[in-house]
């Protein structure tokens, strides 16, 4: 079991709502951007003197541009409904992780400045200047929310925390407080073309290496190709699925269903990133900047379709805002949805029966399915409701034999957030993230104890990373948890696959 | 007091109206400038319509959320709707077959909302959770609520109040063919009450009635693959790039 510095939450059989503890998590604060982070994205490098004229300033202009920040401002009634939904909450116990007290520590400021009881009577309503203590609490908890929404799935009137945390951070950036690993990561978009920093000419090695890797392992000549003009399909996918593990695997899923599709596609060194951290610090203007690369790049590929890799919050950019923030795109294919996910592309092809599957290959796991929260309450797959649910698991259950689902209270859009999304992902933060991680790590365990389960599937390359590093907290190993597109793979036999690759394989998986 | 009564009451309704429309309009002109809505969610217009219904009627939301918690709110805000119903028959001449078939339901739902108002209160007050996001006003509000059910209950179930005398008084005030107002001290609290309670309605948290139907998260479409959704700001963003 890793190490911690703080006390690593005990799991517990029955879930329990904990009682408040004030102040718990007031100590932890994310590094802050230094001044060139800042202005790389057009930011002030740092606070000046009248940051409180400035940030009153700023939340006026926002509350004129997002009707969803204005109604939410307004319309909470502290029923608390809320109060019980946040992992943050459920694993830190910090009172100013539940939702609504989140939420709060703008709407005191709303209401001192933008409102009529605020600006006469602020103790009753509980009003209050803004003062630096308040912008301290700004940045700690503002930066203690994964911007899931599964408090808006409760809520009543669907106040969505995310849409405030979002507008919060944009307030923080634009007088000169932002987070250095957010705005960092889209510096280096800008720059390089990816959050990880890696050039065009490292890229290629890469994708030459899995080509290689592939080859020896099947003996069948799958191309991972780099900047092909003409190619059908642009696959636009986070860049950590050229490296990390086990998002490697599912990389070489997505080539693998791509070559046996008969489909030509390309990745573009130009837009060779799906994660779109604009989100993330509620910047409209970065996160179309971000966003315009992918359609720069379809333009000068002259790509037919758009398909998204396994992410997360990348889904819901691609899925919800790219037409808003880069369409229209009338020049690609239109038998197809813009953008498509590699999930709805796969499904597609198992159901046409273009893939030779042999589910048997992936018997030495039980699995179950992390529904990622921005896929599971931010978008859809399929042209059904509910797809977001139901098409991941049909492919896991096409390609598995053993599948069981976690309980009902932490799967589909109640599913629980993996503890680092929304920009939460930097080690200075690994307190939050561990405690954060409880409610799944919970419902993990139960299914773990109950049915077997060894293996956890996930499509989002955050909550890969994260699970990886923080399951061992809690006594599981990093390599149970695997990609949906790693199972595609391990199951799928090529067109003429060398047939003693396939034992090789399966013992390597066991090992 | 039946001058103040009455100038409070036109006071009130005129804050309660313009003010009210006032909040609608903020909330029409403030656009949403990208697809927030949360899924799974009706890809229709239609089922948009089904959604906010069965928000709207059911709380189905916070039924998902807690159930104690849903019942009370069931209790007080349809307790209140019954009684708000019964009520037309003071502002209708003569009262239609409708409101006379409320009648009964209405008067002991009265009972209802007080309950479930009480209810609220003690969840407020019991849990640390509660306690700590409540502010003074959202205690104030359930105390203002339930005297005006207690004070209102009371003339139906304690000591009668002249009914006919109140019915002149509020046929003359929507007429301005202004009449007494019984001399009742029951009566006079239980209005003052209700016009206090008009008057904070576009200022405070019970604007929670209005929002509903502007949030994003639940009045959306889930098309945006489909169709393109720009804002007008964001709109000339793209003209100025």
């Amino acid at each position: 079991m890793a190490k911690a510095k703080f006390e690593v939450p005990e799991l517990q059989e029955y879930p329990q709502v904990p009682t408040i503890e004030p102040g718990a998590m007031a100590h932890l604060e994310t590094f802050k951007a230094k001044p060139e982070f800042q202005e790389a994205l057009g930011f002030p490098g740092e606070l000046a003197e009248n940051w409180q004229e400035q940030a009153i300033e700023a939340m006026g202009d926002m509350l004129g541009k997002y009707r969803s920040l204005k109604v939410y401002m307004d319309s909470c009634v502290k029923c608390g409904a809320c109060t019980d939904k946040c992992h943050y909450y459920l694993g830190t116990k910090d009172p100013k992780n539940m939702p609504v007290a989140r939420q709060d520590l703008m709407r005191k400021v709303y209401r001192r400045y933008f409102t009529l009881a605020g600006k006469f009577f602020p103790k009753l309503v509980g009003a209050s200047d803004f003062t630096q203590e308040v912008l301290d609490d700004w940045y700690n908890y503002f930066h203690q929310c994964s911007q899931c929404r599964r408090c808006s799935v409760f809520c009543p009137y669907g106040i969505d925390t995310a849409e405030i945390s979002m507008a919060a951070r944009e307030i923080m950036d634009r007088i000169g407080l932002g987070d250095k690993y957010s705005n960092e990561i889209i510096g280096k978009v800008y720059r390089i073309g990816n959050n990880l920093g890696l050039p065009g000419p490292a890229l290629e090695d890469t994708l030459e290496g899995l080509e290689e890797d592939v080859f020896d392992e099947t003996g069948v000549e799958v191309k991972f190709p780099l900047d092909v003009k003409g190619a059908d399909i642009l696959l636009v996918t986070p860049s950590a699925d050229f490296f990390a593990e086990p998002h490697v695997d599912g990389l070489i899923g997505y080539g693998k269903v791509f070559h046996e599709a008969g489909v030509s596609w390309t990745i573009s060194s130009k837009a060779s990133e799906a994660a779109n951290f604009g989100m993330f610090i509620g910047s409209y203007e970065n996160m179309r900047k971000v966003s315009l690369r992918i359609r720069e790049a379809a333009l000068e590929l002259g790509v037919k379709r758009i398909v998204f890799g396994e992410c997360g919050h990348a889904w819901r950019v691609a899925y919800a805002f790219l037409n808003t923030l880069a369409g229209p795109f009338d020049f690609l294919d239109q038998n197809y949805p813009v953008p498509q996910h590699i999930l709805e592309f796969t499904l597609d092809e198992i159901e046409k029966g273009t893939l030779n599957i042999d589910k048997s290959l992936n018997d030495d796991m039980v699995l179950t399915f992390h529904d990622s929260c921005n896929v599971a309450r931010a978008t859809r797959m399929g042209d059904k409701p509910g797809g977001q649910f139901d098409i991941p698991r049909a492919v896991i259950k096409a390609v598995c034999n053993n599948y069981v689902d976690m309980p009902a209270d932490s799967i589909r859009e109640a599913t629980f957030c993996c503890g680092g999304g929304g920009g939460l992902l930097t080690d200075d933060l690994m307190e939050l993230r561990v405690k954060g991680a409880k409610p799944r790590m919970e419902a993990l365990k139960s299914v773990t104890e109950e049915y077997g389960v060894t293996h956890m599937a996930a499509i989002c390359a955050i909550c890969k990373s994260q699970f990886t590093k923080v399951i061992p907290y809690y006594g599981f190993e990093m390599d149970q948890i695997v990609s949906v597109h790693q199972l595609v793979s391990n199951a799928l036999i090529l067109t003429g696959q060398n047939s003693e690759s396939e034992e090789d394989k399966s013992e390597e998986d066991a090992a | 007091m039946s001058l103040a009564i009455t100038v409070l009451f036109y006071l009130a309704t005129v804050i309660l109206v313009v003010g009210l429309a006032y909040r609608i309009w903020v909330y029409a002109r403030v656009p949403a400038p990208l697809k927030i809505v949360t899924t799974p969610a009706p890809v229709t217009k239609a089922g948009v319509v089904l959604r906010m219904f069965r928000e709207v009627a059911f709380f189905e939301s916070l039924f998902k959320s807690n159930k104690l918690l849903w019942l009370l709110g069931v209790l007080f805000h349809f307790g209140l709707l019954l009684v708000l119903l019964r009520h037309l028959r003071y502002f209708i001449n003569p009262v239609p077959a409708v409101i006379e078939l409320v009648q009964p339901f209405g008067k002991y739902a009265a009972f209802a909302m007080i309950a479930g108002l009480l209810g609220l209160w003690v969840r407020r007050l019991v849990i640390d959770r509660v306690r700590y996001i409540s502010a003074p006003s959202d205690h104030l509000i359930l105390a203002l609520l339930l005297l005006i059910g207690i004070s209102g209950a009371s003339m139906t179930f304690v000591s009668h109040v002249d009914i006919v005398g109140l019915k002149s008084f509020t046929m003359g005030l929507m007429t301005f063919d202004w009449k007494p107002l019984p001399p009742d001290l029951l009566l006079v609290i239980h209005l003052f009450l209700v016009a206090v309670l008009m008057i904070i309605f576009p200022y405070s948290k019970l604007l929670h009635g209005v929002g509903v139907f502007f949030s994003p998260t639940r009045n959306q479409v889930d098309n945006p693959r489909e169709k393109r959704h720009l804002a007008d700001w964001a709109r000339k963003l793209e003209e100025n790039s």
